[in-house]
């Protein structure tokens, strides 16, 4: 019963949310709406990175990768289409992409994966500088940029199916053998599970995301080269905004991206020359003191709570 | 009925060889024990019948069907499960969803009619888990997480089932209540193969005994003829004064 309202509750409180975000444009100045676009498009790839290492536990560092793909179709589409097929077709070529190197790749475990998909941010990116060079014969792409309201509901939308997505994997049949897959490997596939499959199939979902969001950020730029669309720190972003939250739940990454994000905004605005010195501070005190993120945090809290009121009956 | 038949089955990892021409086959319902020295090439042979590993040479016929180098999950899904030497269950999840696990993805044939949670409660049931549930797999006792094992694999609805050392490590109230598990599996129509080097429980339940040793076949048998064979004295059980029949 008590786990029940506490459900409603959260949910009201997320429709609350998403109301006042829809409407963010009509009483924003539309600094605040770039300022809340970029915090989403942090939260969309944290939340697409946790969709599989989160239960999986391989640490991929090929968000950029994806993201840039994302990016680099929509450069290359700018003005032949209408902004949805632009979106999904980079959403598209990043699902592709992830589903060939996931099955080239996802039998290498642990810190091989990782530097693999590190390397591959590099491979493309230079790939795609090659051919800009010596196929095109220019270093980078025009591109037509939009409106900041068009793109912050592109994003807005984008962030909405990728909640979705997370919540059915989570609680799907799919979801149970990702879990299971983090665990252990050899018990799930001798349980009747096909691995490969279910690793590689999500692998792709999550980079299908990324793609997304990198094709709606690229109508923020006027220009695009290789080095601006496989940015390497978007590797490293969503990964340390996940562990900054926590994993255990949908909310502990949402919340854990938004803070983050907000802090880089304000700390490389009001402090640019000693930004990075803050920053990296900050993550040391989180790494010492909130091992399990804001959700360990919380935990705790919540764990106190009760021993306090055990306590006092 | 011969369920699973075994022909020149040869793996070898680098220079070693872990199983040598290795031929037997199992009847249908039989209990199998299999024993043999450590490095005897006992788990490799599961992992070879399970597709944990492919077989370098040899055919490994299952109801009429080759298997050998088939992924694991479609060997799972032909009707063959296995538990594992230590213990490999997923730690943070409840032992409900083990057992939802191997159901959903086990078998696709014969689901049977209840709801999925139904046939759960019934293997937890049989298992003697049914308190457990909503428990944390990590939390659990050894002799629990090893019943837990066989749950899932009994979830995936096998026909043959692959038990390597489920007594190993257990006292020996839990290793009766093992054995009248295995009875009970038996009873059930399902065929068990056996790795265990309890000997006791070997000769109370199994039907035949095939002992290996350096990855060869060296003696098969009825149990109380296993203990009796010299080869096999010699490399695994050791002197007479451990078994009570040679007075």
């Amino acid at each position: 019963m008590k786990d029940k309202t506490k459900k409603y509750s959260l949910f009201a409180g997320f429709i609350v949310i998403l109301l006042l975000l829809i409407s963010l444009p009509s009483y924003a100045s539309s600094y605040r709406v770039i300022f809340v676009t970029n915090i989403l498009m942090y939260v969309i790839l944290t939340l697409s990175w946790v969709i599989f290492s989160g239960p999986t536990g391989y640490i991929s560092l090929a968000t950029a990768a994806f993201f840039g793909i994302g990016v680099y179709t929509s450069a290359v589409l700018s003005g032949t289409l209408s902004l949805p097929f632009v979106i999904l077709i980079g959403a598209l070529a990043s699902f592709c992409l992830a589903f060939v190197v996931g099955s080239l790749t996802l039998r290498l475990r642990g810190m091989y994966f990782t530097m693999f998909t590190f390397a591959l941010v590099q491979l493309i990116s230079n790939f795609a500088h090659w051919y800009e060079v010596n196929v095109t014969g220019t270093v980078g792409r025009l591109v037509i940029s939009l409106d900041s309201t068009i793109i912050y509901y592109s994003i807005l939308v984008v962030f909405c199916l990728v909640l979705l997505a997370s919540y059915f994997i989570k609680r799907s049949k799919f979801g149970l053998a990702l879990q299971s897959i983090g665990e252990s490997e050899e018990a799930a596939a001798h349980s009747g599970i096909n691995v490969t499959l279910v690793k590689v199939t999500t692998f792709a979902i999550s980079a299908f995301f990324m793609g997304a969001v990198g094709a709606v950020m690229t109508m923020r730029w006027t220009y695009v080269d290789p080095p601006t669309a496989f940015d390497i720190r978007l590797s490293f972003m969503p990964l340390l905004m996940a562990i900054f939250g926590g994993m255990g739940n949908l909310f502990s990454p949402i919340i854990g991206s938004s803070i983050f994000a907000y802090l880089e905004e304000i700390l490389t605005t009001k402090f640019p020359y000693y930004y990075m010195l803050l920053f990296g501070g900050a993550m040391l005190l989180v790494i010492v003191f909130m091992p399990h993120g804001i959700e360990g945090v919380f935990r705790k809290f919540q764990k106190n709570n009760k021993q306090e009121s055990a306590k006092k009956t | 009925m011969k369920i699973l038949d075994v022909q020149g089955l040869k793996k070898k990892f680098g220079g070693l060889t872990a199983t040598a021409n290795v031929n037997f086959n199992i009847e249908q319902g039989e209990i199998v024990g299999l024993i043999g020295p450590n490095g005897a090439g006992k788990t490799t042979l599961f992992n070879l019948i399970s597709g944990a590993i492919t077989p370098d040479s040899g055919v490994i016929t299952f109801k009429g069907k080759n298997i050998a180098g088939l992924k694991p999950y479609r060997i799972c899904r032909e009707g063959i499960a296995r538990t594992f030497q230590s213990v490999k269950i997923f730690a943070k999840m409840s032992v409900f969803n083990h057992i939802l696990i191997g159901y959903l993805f086990g078998d696709h044939k014969n689901k049977a009619s209840g709801s999925s949670s139904e046939e759960v409660a019934k293997i937890l049931d049989f298992v003697r888990l049914s308190g457990m549930s909503e428990s944390r797999a990590g939390d659990l006792t050894l002799a629990n997480q090893k019943r837990l094992e066989v749950a899932r694999a009994l979830a995936t609805q096998p026909e043959l089932l692959l038990l390597d050392e489920v007594m190993a490590g257990l006292n020996p109230t839990e290793v009766a209540e093992t054995m009248e598990l295995v009875r009970k599996i038996r009873e059930k129509g399902i065929t068990v193969i056996m790795i265990e080097h309890v000997m006791k429980a070997i000769m109370e339940i199994c039907d035949r005994v095939i002992v290996l040793h350096h990855g060869e076949k060296l003696a098969e048998g009825k149990p109380e003829e296993i203990t009796q064979n010299k080869s096999v004295i010699e490399v695994y059980l050791g002197d007479s004064a451990c078994l009570p029949s040679e007075t």
